[in-house]
């Protein structure tokens, strides 16, 4: 990897902590309505998966997006807009926090309701196949999603048919305040694929280089034909399910013991420790961050609200 | 003109389609070795393969679901639910997925996808095998629920549905593959969202659609003996309603049955009444009155599920009671 790969990594890494802290501050003033999920701790997961794909690899995801999209390509004006609800936002202030999206960005959303997203990921990978295409399809979603029935059907589909999906369980611990141990049959949610005969392993979701390594050697896989890949990645998310949780379910011993373990230090001593960028050069990048998403939330709240004739449009294509 | 059965003119739909485009695939359960539950697909699979006729897993869910992320990307999939009331195990991917796909994400995806089920009662398949939930599938935004009553339409309309970008729950009714009619030579379509005058008349207007059609036809043909007019508007589609032919003739008429297999409580029958009372309410000379289901699931027994199910003895009198 070249160095300014390395550095990319940082920078998004850094945009999506600082989107996130920014997001939490316009909720409170009553900026942003509906629910609000911060990805802020699980940064590693998505940038390390999203940083090893090729342009043609799609990514569909549950409704802890924001730092999706950006992974993604969308910029930090797009995604504080759509938050805000603005015309500029990507979906037209019509998604809003749960759902970002860009095709042309292969991104699919962005989706809200548990599970639901797996059975359309089965089918953006059947598009590939179809086609010929060698394009894989990138399915995230929480440890929570594991115990619906939609995450059977489509694990089970995706074998049978062979589909170039990568599953992508990203364990944070907790399905909404339920711990795993209290929800799920088997706490090791990798062994779910085994059942559908999906080869898989655990990842350390807080190390954004081996999340990265790892993607990179399972895309090439996917890619030669071989079928689905189920990943498990550990991660832990620094705040609360969405605004407004209580946190009664876990200790705050246990937080202050992850928040230790924050990916983007983990990043950072590993990029100084091997020369690949000073202090300096990622405290620049930091500053210019600061920067980047105070233009986006200038951007996002001078931006229009959507016209009162925007209503009615998008419900069909057709016109009947 | 050529007479063919319903399951002939879907097929032959499905068939034309599919060598027209290459983006049209079919996926469903049975739908490829063994030639389809009800036998539409009797042959495709030799003739097209198995990368476009996917037989899938028992898993209403992700073959809705697998159709419509294949939608998003391009192709154009044609999802067959073997019947509807399994359409009830997709149902989050029908109505919260497909349904929500183009304006949830500002217009950035379209989701141009066919999902054909047949529904309806009458042939002893006890209380969850036996439903006709259309309404229930009409009421969402962003679907378009289509249930042609002749083959001439069904087939014209199916054509239509898998041209369209706009997800498309396609209704047939099991008992109506048999059904005969003619149909044009060749390719034609014929449009989503038109309701149609079937039977012109002047004294009284049935609006129904699907089976409905063809329970009120046989019914005006009894009461024309008794020198009743009846006028058939089959609305054809149910979302988006088309409701001007069904005005027009209530205005000539001014009076009114609506047919339907489904329960009456909270169905179509109710939404296309409280629609002319609302827009054509100085026209109404008689109350308005709703032929549908009995309102108990439907039982196995074949002279009690007869008993529930709408007859053309029930349209005869309701025409007789507006008259």
């Amino acid at each position: 990897m070249e160095k300014n790969q390395y550095l990319d990594i940082y920078h998004q890494m850094v945009l999506i902590r600082r989107v996130e802290e920014e997001a939490a501050q316009l909720y409170q003033q009553g900026k942003i309505g509906g629910f609000l999920h911060l990805y802020i701790g699980q940064e590693a997961v998505s940038t390390g998966l999203i940083s090893a794909r090729k342009p043609q690899d799609h990514i569909i995801t549950a409704y802890r997006d924001h730092g999706v999209a950006i992974n993604a390509g969308l910029t930090a004006r797009q995604v504080i807009a759509e938050l805000l609800g603005k015309a500029t936002g990507m979906s037209k202030g019509k998604g809003g926090s749960m759902h970002m999206a860009d095709p042309n960005l292969r991104l699919w959303g962005g989706h809200a309701v548990v599970g639901a997203h797996l059975p359309i990921a089965t089918g953006l990978a059947l598009g590939d196949q179809y086609a010929g295409r060698d394009g894989v399809t990138i399915c995230m979603f929480g440890d929570g999603a594991s115990n619906i029935g939609w995450f059977h059907e489509a694990l089970n589909l995706s074998k049978v048919w062979n589909l170039p999906v990568l599953w992508v369980c990203e364990n944070n611990q907790y399905g909404m305040g339920t711990a795993v141990d209290r929800a799920s049959a088997v706490t090791e949610i990798q062994r779910k694929a085994d059942g559908y005969a999906i080869p898989n392993e655990r990842v350390d979701g807080m190390n954004v280089m081996e999340v990265h390594q790892v993607s990179e050697r399972v895309f090439d896989y996917i890619r030669s034909g071989n079928g689905p890949y189920f990943l498990e990645i550990m991660t832990y998310r620094f705040r609360g399910h969405s605004m407004g949780d209580p946190e009664r379910y876990r200790q705050q011993e246990e937080v202050r013991c992850w928040q230790e373990n924050d990916p983007i230090g983990i990043y950072q001593d590993h990029l100084v420790a091997n020369n690949v960028a000073t202090l300096k050069e990622l405290n620049a990048i930091e500053l210019a961050v600061i920067e980047e998403v105070k233009d986006a939330v200038e951007f996002a709240e001078n931006s229009p609200e959507p016209s009162p004739d925007e209503l009615f449009k998008d419900i069909y294509v057709e016109t009947y | 003109m050529a007479k063919i059965t319903m399951r002939e003119a879907i097929s032959q739909a499905l068939w034309e389609e599919m060598e027209r485009d290459e983006k049209v695939f079919l996926l469903g359960e049975e739908i490829g070795v063994w030639g389809g539950t009800y036998a539409v697909t009797k042959g495709f699979y030799d003739h097209f393969g198995d990368r476009r006729v996917k037989d899938t897993p028992i898993a209403e869910s992700v073959i809705v679901g697998a159709a419509i992320g294949a939608a998003m990307t391009g192709l154009r999939p044609v999802a067959e639910i073997m019947t509807i009331n399994f359409a009830f195990a997709a149902f989050d991917h029908i109505v919260n997925e497909a349904a929500k796909m183009h304006a949830m994400f500002g217009g950035q995806m379209t989701v141009p996808l066919v999902i054909r089920t047949p529904g309806g009662g009458g042939r002893q398949l006890g209380a969850t095998h036996s439903q006709t939930p259309d309404a229930i599938f009409a009421h969402f935004p962003g679907l378009i629920v289509a249930a042609p009553g002749t083959p001439e339409d069904a087939k014209g309309m199916l054509k239509s549905a898998i041209r369209s970008n706009d997800p498309v729950l396609f209704i047939e009714h099991a008992l109506m593959y048999q059904v005969r009619g003619e149909v044009p030579e060749g390719d034609y379509t014929i449009p989503i969202g038109k309701s149609k005058v079937q039977r012109p008349g002047k004294d009284v207007t049935i609006v129904t659609y699907s089976r409905g059609l063809d329970l009120s036809m046989k019914a005006a043909d009894k009461l024309a003996k008794e020198g009743i007019d009846v006028e058939i508007v089959d609305l054809r589609t149910l979302r988006p309603l088309d409701m001007g032919p069904v005005l027009e003739s209530f205005k000539k008429t001014n009076r009114a049955v609506i047919v339907e297999e489904g329960w009456k409580s909270f169905g179509v029958g109710a939404e296309i009444q409280s629609r002319i009372y609302e827009e054509a309410f100085d026209y109404v000379d008689a109350p308005i009155k709703r032929v549908a289901q009995k309102e108990v699931p439907l039982p196995y027994n074949r002279t009690l599920e007869q008993l529930a199910l709408p007859q053309v003895e029930d349209v005869i009198q309701a025409v007789k009671e507006v008259l």
